[in-house]
């Protein structure tokens, strides 16, 4: 039983798919379209698995150019695009559609320019986020935003969804990382977005692209900003007796004026998992525990540890355990970023990610609890406490379908919890097709469409990832331009 | 012409509803401290917020603040520093620049997105707003973002709204997310480098771990002899000590630094951050490039004008002060700029210079099609300040 829709495909585009595809072969070489069913099939998805839809075809392009010329074709045919990076996204932002084809940017993803005097590099749009950490590591550098699908995962991909991570606490998300963009709109047309300077000029169209889902336009090159790295960073493990304490602890530690480059939360369910996978030596007998990173100098360290540590002893902290060398830091870090995938060992799972303020998330977490269990469900909480970024993964069995159908309504009860807490549905992850339908529940309908007469400045036609973000009923906003077929009509 | 002050947003949203109905337009105010930033414009009434105001939610643990558009800055500043927090972009304050009077307001704030020295290190406004409530050319009360840290759901309205000069809708309310205020700084400072010189070793600077809070140089010139450049360390005491002489250690291939202990440090920020350097009567122009363009920026526009000027950003924000009476040096700024894949903002003319001349960056047809667009989708009348930014926008 699937509980979320698709819209019905569009008959007339079906019964084309054979002139579309050699419209589209026109324009790119046969390595850059993918038409077989067995190809496609790698497209169907993205980490949203227990959805899926079969695109029309898969192109994936070379440059900006062959980018425009794709969506001034789509643009003229009235095809409809759903642009993909690497299909990382758990909110089903990549998920196609059958009358539509997948931009995908995969065969884009050269790095342009480093420029370390500037602290920026120009990449194309299909760079894994952390090939741009690791080409700039050996200056001492980094690209800030970290997703713990970090090496699967696109620039592309994090500018869909402004991508958060680990250390963002300290470092931002992706809009505060981003100083320039190319971005190409559905009629074709090429738009250079801010740049190497920062303060882009003009409107922040960069501040509206970033995190629009696909729906704007496609992204195909990135000025992204650099970092120098700390000195050093050191993440230390604090076991609690209670989610209570533990949260008690990250709201006192920034009312006195600390905030640590991160502070992630693990419950004993999460822990467990995570421990089995990844034997980072967390400690196994508490019923929280948090992972605090701090960074600087030796000496700086210390002194930060120390004021953190007489905070959680306030707190009642029942371990400490500070990580001795730099290959017990990485465990415990591969521990945490390896967390959804450990969890997937373990069961089937959907991650839900709404944010609450830091003061409600003791209150949120008890009250996610009494709702697994009314669905006689599991959960797992591995979330980056210092911003109040929940991540309760709810397990169930894939092959049944009223598991699903449970494990789906816990997740929308949790997450109008959190709105009700004064949060939002999602902090990083995205709306995508996964929360469209709660979006009344967070915004009003002036609110929705206003945010919809917006999306139609770029895309009066809604071909651009179209099934996304937005409830499908009342989609198109009284005044916004006439759809292209009651025009050519007209 | 009539001035409206509403008292709160359902005032506001009707005095817009009945300008919707008759189709006349507005001019949005806070205390007007920056009013004379933008082209001139003409409109049928004033809307201003200085009676909306007030601070609705300040949560000390959770580092954010919510206030009404017409709070004063210095309200906010200093509620939250009675509890050891700052705006992390550092809040410019252009009474002098403007040569006005009153308490500038944090819609004002949010409307010209103007950021001051820390913004190198910390972002700028628009990066520390992270919800707004805004009343569209319909008059009707829109929501974006929220009062949590991290927050993607749906199309995001908060950014555009800062930096947008009240063109797109009257802001009614912000939320801010703020920082705790270092215990300590410090400024490094040596004499006498080129601008190419400074830039050099501020951009060296920037690319060290001692997370470097702001850095400037200021040039030799009319009022000053020799060139400043200047580095701030903000962070514990501890800290900031040992950062200080690491960056001195650093850096001594230019030569011996110089420590300005925190009270001096904090006086002379202020002035660079309120551009309190440079000649008040004068144009006052504002322009970003990348840090490592920026001497060979200035010197081609030296190649045109006589200037005033200072660097911000590691180099990269430059102010530009020169004469009044000058008509081609917009296009010698310009020029410059564009050369230096830069943009630059006229922040300071006579009314009839930025009449004619672009205030703000020109922007490609496609742009300002899409910009067009954006417009009409939120104010379909052309309400709000009309021309504020760009002509027929
Ligand atoms: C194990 C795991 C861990 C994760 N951890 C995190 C985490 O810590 N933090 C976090 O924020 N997310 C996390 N994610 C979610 C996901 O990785 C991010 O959303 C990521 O940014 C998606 O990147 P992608 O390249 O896979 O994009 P895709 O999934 O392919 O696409 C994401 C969205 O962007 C749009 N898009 C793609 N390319 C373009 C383009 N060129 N132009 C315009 N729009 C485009 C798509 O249409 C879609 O809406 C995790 C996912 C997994 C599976």
């Amino acid at each position: 039983m699937t509980q979320i829709a698709f819209p019905t495909p569009d008959p007339d585009i079906l019964a084309r798919r054979d002139d579309i595809i050699s419209g589209l072969a026109a324009l790119l070489p046969p390595e850059c379209l993918i038409t077989s069913e067995d190809e496609r099939r790698a497209y169907e998805t993205d980490a949203l698995t227990s959805y899926r839809r079969l695109p029309l075809a898969v192109v994936l392009p070379r440059s900006t150019q062959e980018v425009s010329a794709v969506l001034c074709y789509c643009h003229s045919q009235g095809v409809k695009v759903v642009p993909r990076g690497a299909g990382t996204s758990l909110a089903g932002g990549a998920i196609p559609q059958e009358d539509a084809i997948v931009i995908g940017v995969s065969k884009m993803n050269r790095i342009l320019e480093i420029d370390y005097a500037n602290r920026m590099a120009r990449v194309e749009s299909g760079v894994t986020n952390l090939s741009i950490t690791d080409h700039v590591m050996p200056e001492g550098f980094f690209y800030a935003p970290d997703p713990s699908s970090q090496l699967a995962c696109t620039i592309a991909g994090n500018i869909g969804m402004n991508s958060g991570g680990a250390h963002c606490l300290k470092y931002g998300v992706t809009v505060n990382n981003i100083l320039g963009a190319t971005l190409v709109l559905m009629d074709g047309t090429i738009l250079q977005i801010g740049g190497p300077a920062l303060d882009a000029s003009g409107l922040d169209l960069l501040g509206l692209i970033i995190g629009s889902e696909g729906q704007l336009g496609i992204v195909t090159e990135a000025c992204v900003r650099l970092l120098r790295a700390a000195e050093g960073a050191r993440p230390v493990l604090f076991g609690f007796d209670s989610s209570e304490d533990a949260g008690a602890c990250v709201a006192a530690i920034i009312a006195a004026g600390i905030v640590p480059v991160a502070m992630e939360f693990m419950d004993r369910p999460a822990i467990e998992i995570c421990e089995a996978f990844a034997h980072a030596g967390y400690p196994l007998d508490v019923e929280a525990m948090l992972i605090i990173e701090v960074e600087g100098a030796q000496e700086e360290m210390a002194m930060q540890l120390e004021r953190i540590i007489t905070i959680a002893k306030a707190h009642h902290v029942k371990v400490v355990k500070e990580s001795s060398s730099a290959m017990e830091a990485a465990l415990i870090w591969k521990g945490r970023k390896s967390a959804f995938g450990a969890t997937g060992r373990v069961a089937d799972y959907i991650c839900m990610d709404g944010t609450v303020p830091t003061s409600q998330l003791v209150h949120v977490l008890a009250r996610t609890a009494e709702i697994i269990d009314t669905y006689g469900l599991k959960v797992a909480n591995v979330f980056h406490a210092g911003d109040g970024n929940m991540h309760p993964l709810i397990m169930y069995n894939a092959n049944d379908p009223a598991s699903q159908a449970l494990a789906e309504a816990a997740g929308n009860d949790i997450l109008r919890l959190c709105v009700d807490a004064g949060g939002c549905l999602t902090g990083e992850h995205g709306v995508g097709i996964e929360k469209r339908d709660l979006m009344r529940h967070q915004f009003s309908k002036a609110d929705l469409d206003q945010q919809m007469r917006v999306r139609a400045a770029f895309d009066p036609e809604w071909l651009l990832n179209p099934a996304k973000v937005f409830p499908l009923d009342e989609r198109v906003p009284v005044d916004a331009p006439v759809p292209r077929k009651e025009r050519a009509a007209a | 012409m009539s001035a409206f002050l509403p008292k709160d947003e359902a005032e506001a949203s009707d005095y817009v509803k009945s300008c919707y109905a008759s189709g006349q337009s507005l001019t949005l105010m806070g205390n007007g401290t920056r009013q004379h930033l933008g082209r001139p414009i003409v409109t049928a009434h004033t809307l201003t917020t200085s009676a909306m105001s007030g601070i609705t939610l300040y949560e000390p643990s959770e580092l954010v603040i919510r206030a009404k558009a017409g709070t004063p800055v210095s309200e906010i500043e200093k509620v939250i520093a009675a509890k050891g927090q700052m705006l992390p972009f550092e809040a410019m304050d252009l009474r002098h620049v403007y040569g006005t009077q009153g308490e500038p307001t944090v819609g004002g704030l949010t409307a010209t997105g103007l950021s001051g020295p820390r913004r190198i290190q910390q972002g700028g406004v628009r990066d520390h707003l992270i919800g707004v409530s805004f009343i569209n050319g319909r008059g009707e009360l829109i929501k974006s973002g929220g009062r949590v840290m991290k927050n993607v759901t749906g199309l995001d309205l908060v950014k555009i709204s800062c930096g947008a000069h009240g063109t797109l809708g009257l802001l009614a309310e912000l939320t801010f997310k703020l920082r705790p205020k270092p215990e300590t700084e410090a400024t490094l400072l040596i004499n006498g480098l080129s601008d190419a010189r400074g830039i050099e070793a501020l951009c060296l600077a920037m690319g060290t771990p001692y997370e470097v809070s702001a850095s400037a140089h200021l040039p030799s010139g009319s009022t000053r002899d020799p060139a400043q450049t200047l580095i701030r360390i903000e962070n514990f005491a501890s800290s900031v000590t040992y950062r200080v002489e690491q960056l001195a250690h650093a850096l001594k291939a230019f030569g011996v630094w110089e420590i300005l202990n925190a009270q001096d440090s904090a006086q002379l920020w202020h002035k660079i951050a309120n551009v309190t350097l440079l000649p008040s009567s004068s144009a006052l122009w504002r322009l970003s490039v990348p840090p490592t363009k920026a001497a060979a920026c200035v010197a081609q526009i030296k190649a045109h004008m006589s200037i005033d000027y200072h660097y911000d950003w590691s180099g990269g924000l430059i102010w530009v002060s020169c004469a009044t009476d000058n008509a081609a040096a917009s296009m010698h700024i310009r020029a410059a700029v564009t050369a230096a894949q830069g943009h630059a903002i006229l922040i300071r003319a006579p009314d009839q210079l930025r009449a004619t001349h672009p205030v703000f960056e020109p922007q490609s047809e496609a742009m300002m099609k899409l910009n067009a667009s954006i417009k009409a989708s939120l104010d379909p009348k052309g309400l709000f300040n009309p021309g504020r930014m760009y002509a027929g926008l």
